[in-house]
């Protein structure tokens, strides 16, 4: 299926998509009555702060991500995806990092787990990121500047 | 024991929801990102369906005594805007929109262009290790 007027879009793939994040993040929630926020949870199992979740949880749900994405990969085969050149990976991941520390979350735990609770600092901090990553990509692209 | 198994088939839905969804590739994202050029609305799908599916789960949690699997609810308390938040969560968005990745996606790309993905997370790590020695520093 696809979105009239969005010949690139794949609105039933994003939605199966976010169902599963929903549902992962739920289980965290339901079982271990806590916030999955990948953020926080990565910076647990290296052992530089972040949830109160035992470094091995961490640890496990760090390592399943990659793997669900494989299972992905394996029955669709093959995913599309085009990456930035290491210098501008390099970059992105010092400012993400830092960004999400200072922040208290990415799009994982204020996006999704904080948002769908209604909370204040999560509907700020999205609403914030998802500007700044708005004007970044505008700001990027007015010069010329494609990284992709 | 239990708590790893769970964690570990958290970890795994979550990164077949985000390679499913599209997230995995930062073409997809900087596409969602770019609203004034060729938007790709995709992510807003993913989005949605997403915290559809927390919201739910949310309205059990006043129900329940306890999780099924922990002995009690670790909920974040803080309610306070602060200097931090907005200015983290701006520094984050700026990282996002520079290569189309946040951290779980990151992560999980770390099986479909393994070079690419570890040099972002090792980035982002030595990012976040860089806030945790100012923290220790001024404190």
């Amino acid at each position: 299926m696809t979105l009239p007027g969005f010949p690139e879009a794949a609105p039933l793939a994003g939605l199966a998509g976010g169902v599963l994040i929903g549902l992962a993040a739920a289980l965290m929630l339901l079982a271990l009555g806590r916030i999955a926020g990948v953020s926080g949870l990565a910076a647990k199992a290296v052992g530089l702060g972040g949830s109160g979740i035992r470094r091995s949880g961490a640890w496990m749900f760090v390592i399943g991500l990659p793997l669900g994405a494989l299972v992905v990969m394996l029955m669709s085969g093959g995913i599309d995806a085009s990456f930035a050149n290491p210098v501008t990976l390099a970059i992105a991941g010092l400012v993400v990092g830092v960004g999400t520390r200072l922040g208290s979350g990415c799009t994982s735990g204020h996006g999704v787990c904080g948002v769908s609770r209604l909370s204040a600092r999560s509907i700020v901090a999205t609403l914030t990121f998802m500007a700044t990553g708005i004007a970044t990509v505008a700001v990027m692209n007015a010069f010329g500047l494609e990284v992709l | 024991m239990r708590t790893g198994l769970i964690s570990l088939a958290t970890g795994i839905l979550f990164g077949a929801g985000l390679a499913l969804g599209g997230m995995t590739d930062p073409a997809r994202v900087r596409g969602f990102l770019d609203i004034f050029g060729d938007w790709d609305p995709t992510l807003a799908f993913v989005m949605g369906g997403a915290v559809i599916v927390m919201a739910i789960a949310w309205r059990l949690v006043p129900r329940m005594a306890e999780p099924f699997a922990a002995e009690e609810f670790h909920l974040p308390t803080k309610s306070d805007l602060t200097p931090h938040l907005v200015g983290g969560a701006a520094l984050f968005g700026i990282g996002w929109g520079i290569a189309g990745l946040c951290p779980g996606p990151g992560i999980a790309a770390l099986v479909i262009e393994p070079a690419a993905a570890a040099t972002f997370v090792v980035a982002m790590l030595a990012g976040m290790a860089v806030v945790r020695l100012a923290e220790g520093a001024s404190s």
